[in-house]
């Protein structure tokens, strides 16, 4: 199974001179350009996602990209997963091929949030929350992972290093301040690697008080530490190994792919045992209830399938670069636990020790380990914009000109390359965590 | 002469101009104009509570309604409910919770939705129950956000006049045992 090219638009808070089937064409004339046996006659059919009919007000918008692209009478489906939505279609491009069903799959997603106002634009993406039980008390996704984060720190940060503080609220209130310094710089990282992106909507130099003094937005999180609606595209093309080779002297492989699901609503995750990793033991998790609401039971699910079927022992050793899902910058470290880059609980102390920064760049305080696992070396979510039904192909995309040694090539500036990629990992996440998607990518040529 | 929308090459001044006169033309930096209009879209929709329904009466009573597993091995109790267990998937059956519990996590919202932003600031929390397998999100009122913290306890209050919304509850600080 491989994955042979990609394109996508630049993601911006609008386009207006685009609507999405403009926007899904122009990635798919950069996805194809340069190739020039890869013809509209060569591709079996497509699946296309888009989160939300309400921002588009056009149902079967993806039948119209199907119909634009010139596609028809091609198989196609709509995907549609919530903020996973573009993993999933990434996933369900991969099923089309392996299955037998098509030798070549276009896998096509889009977003078009500038159609209303930002908070409007939230009351929409709320509506992907419990309409009966959570969406009246706000209807704001960010409350509901400032709920979470809060918990984070409790279990993580009051429990450890504020343990001797006997005062609960004081006790309480510096963890929470030490939280907020700790994901400020996973936003000062994502802003300033995408400041070599141009493909990315909000590249920025930011210091941690930059980060720590922007508007609040839901306690702990301020507004740097969230993502940002966009309008944007991207697709990839998938195909088998014969055809692969066909297309591209520089195929990327896909080696593993691995899904996982929790309760729609927050408040319904159980407090069980953590399903461990195969080098993690009882002992690390003895006293922990989990996922209550402090992590992400559906990326554990999701790492734990991907690394099986892709042999994946070792994750900060075999992987050269992960892309998450960073809609916030908490949930960028809950998820390097939930992918075993490290231990639950030992998420900011990755940060501290700088293992997910890149080398290469000059972040204004120290990161001794920079280069050991970069996650988001283009900048995230929280940089490039969410265009939902994009943002999971969109890590796909970037992961693929990582791998391929494209990146210069691409971004017209080669800071943002891993030297010599062999293997990257993109994470896809839908509201709370209710549905992740993990796949893996290796190198699928020699040098 | 024809009549033209005004152009802008600010996203943000169309959509002020949209508000005045529902037309306008935006133009891009390299020159493209593209035509964009209101186009408003409101719905009441029939919406039945079905099987929650007890849950929502309970409100308008001063009741809070949970579900316990009827299966006998399993037994689990649910804050929010839920028809059929998620555990072992037997029916459920309703049950009074305590009005008194503990913050299991608690944020303050500077924004919200656009229904919602007339009221901010406001506290949104997750509230545990003693001998309860799941949390309830609720608003949490009267009181501000330095008073807050994980283990807090919190009594429920609930609406004179109810909506038959989920806001019919709020939380507030336990008033200290007498």
């Amino acid at each position: 199974m491989y994955m042979v090219t990609g394109g996508l638009t630049k993601f911006a808070k609008a386009h207006p001179a685009m609507d999405f089937r403009l926007m899904v064409r122009r990635a798919y004339d950069y996805a194809v350009k340069g190739i020039p046996n890869l013809t509209k006659d060569r591709i079996d059919g497509t699946r296309i996602s888009y989160f939300s009919d309400h921002f588009t007000r056009q149902l079967k918008a993806a039948s119209m990209v199907q119909d634009y692209l010139g596609m028809n009478p091609k198989g196609s489906v709509r995907i549609e997963w919530g903020g996973a939505t573009g993993g999933e279609c990434f996933q369900a491009g991969y099923e089309a091929v392996a299955s037998g069903r098509m030798d070549v799959c276009l896998a096509a997603g889009f977003e078009t949030m500038s159609r209303v106002a930002t908070w409007k634009g939230n009351e929409f993406i709320a509506l992907a929350s419990d309409t009966n039980y959570d969406f009246p008390l706000g209807g704001f996704y960010t409350g509901y992972y400032a709920l979470m984060v809060v918990r984070h720190i409790y279990e993580y940060l009051r429990r450890t290093k504020f343990a001797d503080i006997p005062d609960e609220r004081e006790a309480q209130r510096r963890a929470i301040a030490e939280g907020q310094r700790i994901m400020s710089k996973v936003s000062v990282k994502n802003h300033l690697n995408a400041l070599h992106n141009p493909y990315a909507q909000y590249p920025k130099r930011l210091t941690v008080e930059d980060v720590l003094r922007s508007e609040m937005i839901s306690y702990p999180l301020t507004r740097e530490q969230i993502c940002t609606m966009s309008d944007g595209a991207a697709v990839v093309i998938l195909c088998d190994e014969a055809r692969a080779r066909e297309f591209t002297d520089k195929p990327i492989r896909v080696t593993g792919v691995g899904t996982g699901t929790d309760t729609m609503r927050l408040a319904d995750r159980p407090f069980g045992e953590v399903p461990r990793m195969p080098w993690e033991k009882p002992s690390d998790y003895a006293d922990l209830e989990y996922p209550g609401v402090h992590s992400f039971r559906a990326g554990r699910a999701a790492g734990l399938e991907a690394y099986r079927m892709a042999g994946i022992t070792n994750p900060n050793r075999q992987l050269d670069f992960i892309e998450l899902h960073d809609a916030y910058a908490s949930s960028e470290i809950q998820t390097y636990e939930d992918l075993g880059l490290c231990k639950y609980g030992e998420g900011y102390d990755f940060v501290e020790h700088g293992d997910p920064f890149l080398k290469k760049v000059d972040y204004g305080f120290p990161v001794p380990n920079a280069g050991a696992t970069p996650v988001n070396p283009s900048g995230g979510l929280i940089a490039c914009g969410h265009p939902v039904g994009a943002t999971g192909l969109m890590q796909a995309v970037f992961a693929f000109w990582q791998l391929q040694g494209t990146i210069r090539k691409h971004f017209g500036d080669g800071a943002l390359q891993i030297p010599n990629a062999q293997r990257g990992a993109i994470h896809s996440h839908a509201g709370t965590g209710s549905a992740v998607t993990v796949s893996i990518l290796e190198r699928g040529f020699r040098p | 002469m024809t009549a033209r929308p005004p152009v802008f090459e600010k996203f943000r001044e169309v959509q002020a101009e949209l508000e005045r006169s529902g037309a306008a033309i935006f133009r891009d930096p390299d020159g493209v104009e593209s035509l964009v209009v209101r186009s408003p879209y409101s719905i009441n929709y029939i919406h039945s509570y079905a099987e929650d329904s007890e849950f929502f009466l309970g409100l308008a009573d001063g009741r809070l309604r949970g579900s316990k597993c009827t299966a006998k091995k399993c037994g689990y109790v649910y804050a929010t409910p839920r028809g059929h267990c998620m555990e072992c998937g037997a029916p459920t059956q309703w049950v009074d919770l305590p009005l008194k519990g503990r913050l299991h996590s608690w944020t303050t919202c500077h924004f919200g939705s656009e229904a919602f932003l007339q009221e901010t600031p406001y506290n949104l929390c997750l509230v545990e129950f003693e001998g309860v397998g799941s949390v309830l999100l609720a608003r949490l009122k009267d009181c501000t956000e330095s008073d807050l913290y994980v283990g807090m306890p919190v009594e429920a209050r609930f609406s004179p006049t109810p909506r038959y919304s989920i806001t019919d509850v709020w939380f507030v600080p336990a008033s200290p045992e007498a």
